[in-house]
């Protein structure tokens, strides 16, 4: 197996009784990036993390993780990695320097190293004022900051995060994904999963879209939208005749119509030229164009052309994406 | 929010290699920690044995023929009867464990299950000791005077403990086998009424003779014999040797439930 590789996964397969949850998972995430899986709720992304980080065996296939083995070598695996998973995992009746410190102690550090780990992880998640109160006065984006530093007292070359930002307000959304930014900057490296596509497009690398148990694609989000949903220019017409003719004389080059808005998706490779050539092809007068709109695909896209489903949650400014001109 | 610093990076996993035994201890802790902070708990922990033991003295021990004036029967009893109250809460605590996310974590930082129930049970421990304490105190105040020299005095601290340790890592079983907290508590009722048929409160010989062999027979009654002889300074016979291989036997078959348990609700 490779070692430039912080995971490796060939031909997982999980079932819990008769449900099969996955159906053969394979994985490759190379050290030092971010990688994330994306899928609805019941992809098996969580059993997915639960086997690399060892807490669930997988009933077929194997995974190396960090060099690892994590079926063999399961001790070695769990002192290269950390996991902070979908229900917070720090003491609520502890504050948030009794967590770090508890956590330092079980890395092995001395109670002064321990302590020092603890004062500088919370000075750089922004938790230093609340060091001392309870995590139950904590607020949902503090709780997962302390979270998720509990997990980096160990120095962890890799780090999971199941679902880090589900049901976390949108601001603290940003801070969990600057987080993010800098723990891939740092050189460690990132397995994530989410539901939102906005997500995996902001801070992943490369992505792989799991639905039902099984990997649908994977790679980076540029490609996956080259690949599975191209770029379309879409031309809103000035009237329903001029709708209805342009309709007519395209035929089947028509890749997207909404009658209602007058407005028909050419397929584009998104250059100036083809824009141009098209845009004259439609309407050599021009005049029977009224703006134009070039459609990027977003994961949302994707997603819908690989699973045939709508993504269940997520869609939030991703849908920027667009460059509208007028003509 | 602060951007990361890079001395975050991969420097080589963790510190030094620990030892299951720093890991208990790391363990106990927290939970010493966790249940000084849930005060309403501790003080639940606290009051009823004593409520209990003022029933039993001023309402029902008028009635109560035992050879003896009856705070002194009943005292080392309550002892016991609180000792064993107090043990079926790790039942609750650890069942409160198991549903947060925290024993996962553990679990990935490669903190195996003995060093993390071996925290619960040594802090109810701690936290026996006290209302031990406690129950002693008041014991005094409402008439009970034993005849103890200091040896009997620490024999009898040795095996209260002793049925302490086992029944926390009996009720940790339990607390492990039970879907959730609520039904965990269930078994502290469990607990609470198996000192009736024994000697905790009245002698065997005035219950009805189908239980006598129950009630003589039950871990609870050498216990409490044991306790009752040391404290009050009478010949205790083999009833010390009897209840030191009660706990000694409960304990053993306790941790190694504990440990398959532990196994089997986390894979």
């Amino acid at each position: 197996m490779d070692d430039e590789l912080a995971v490796e996964a060939i031909g997982l397969h999980k079932s819990y009784g008769k449900v099969s949850v996955l159906a053969g998972v394979d994985l490759r995430v190379a050290r030092g990036s971010v990688f994330s899986l994306l899928g609805p709720n019941g992809a098996g992304k969580t059993t997915t993390v639960k086997i690399l980080s060892t807490l669930v065996s997988a009933d077929a296939g194997r995974a190396r993780v960090a060099g690892f083995d994590v079926a063999r070598d399961r001790h070695r695996v769990r002192r290269a990695i950390s996991l902070t998973g979908q229900h917070a995992a720090v003491d609520e009746l502890q504050t948030g320097e009794e967590n770090l410190r508890m956590m330092g102690r079980l890395c092995g550090l001395s109670g002064a190293q321990a302590r020092g780990k603890a004062t500088a992880l919370l000075d750089e998640f922004d938790l230093a004022d609340a060091a001392r109160r309870r995590v139950a006065t904590y607020s949902g984006g503090m709780r997962r900051r302390l979270d998720l530093a509990a997990g980096l007292v160990g120095n962890p070359s890799v780090i999971f995060l199941d679902e880090p930002t589900t049901g976390l307000d949108p601001r603290s959304r940003q801070g969990m994904w600057q987080v993010v930014t800098g723990l891939a900057a740092s050189g460690v490296t990132v397995f994530l999963t989410t539901q939102y596509l906005d997500e995996a497009d902001q801070l992943a690398d490369r992505i792989a879209v799991m639905d039902g148990g099984r990997l649908v694609a994977e790679g980076t989000s540029s490609e996956l939208k080259t690949r599975f949903a191209g770029q379309r220019l879409d031309l809103t017409l000035i009237d329903d005749g001029a709708y209805r003719e342009v309709a007519g004389r395209l035929g089947g080059r028509v890749a997207h119509s909404e009658p209602g808005r007058l407005l028909i998706g050419l397929p584009t490779d998104g250059t100036a030229a083809h824009v141009r050539a098209l845009l004259d092809e439609v309407d050599p007068e021009r005049r029977t164009v009224e703006r134009f709109t070039v459609h990027t695909a977003t994961l949302d896209d994707v997603f819908l052309a690989l699973t045939g489903h709508e993504a269940t949650a997520g869609r939030t400014a991703a849908d920027t994406e667009k460059e509208t001109a007028n003509v | 929010m602060s951007e990361l610093a890079a001395p975050l990076a991969v420097r080589p996993a963790t510190g030094s290699r620990r030892s299951a035994l720093s890991d208990a201890l790391t363990m106990t802790a927290r939970c010493v920690r966790l249940s000084r902070r849930q005060l309403d708990a501790l003080l639940t922990m606290l009051m009823l044995p004593i409520m209990l033991m003022l029933l039993f003295v001023y309402l029902f021990g008028g009635a109560i023929e035992t050879g003896t004036r009856y705070v002194t029967y009943v005292v080392p009893g309550i002892l016991v009867f609180c000792a064993g109250f107090g043990s079926s809460t790790t039942a609750v605590t650890v069942a409160q464990d198991m549903r947060g996310g925290i024993i996962d974590r553990f679990r990935s930082m490669d903190i195996g299950g003995p060093a993390v129930i071996a925290g619960h049970v040594v802090a109810n421990v701690a936290r026996n000791a006290m209302s031990t304490l406690l129950v002693l105190g008041v014991g005094f105040l409402v008439g009970f005077r034993p005849h103890a020299s200091g040896l009997a005095w620490l024999g009898a601290a040795g095996i209260l403990a002793l049925f302490v340790f086992a029944f926390s890592w009996l009720s940790a079983a339990i607390g492990l086998l039970a879907g959730s907290p609520e039904a965990a508590n269930g078994f502290g009722f469990f607990l609470m009424f198996l000192p009736y048929p024994s000697s905790t409160f009245v002698p065997v010989a005035t219950m009805p003779g189908w239980i006598h062999g129950f009630a003589n027979n039950q871990p609870i009654t050498p216990v409490v014999e044991a306790l009752r002889g040391l404290l009050l300074g009478q010949p205790i016979g083999n009833q010390a040797w009897f209840a030191v291989a009660w706990c000694a036997g409960i304990t053993l078959v306790s941790i190694v439930a504990t440990g398959a348990l532990f196994r089997r609700r986390t894979a």
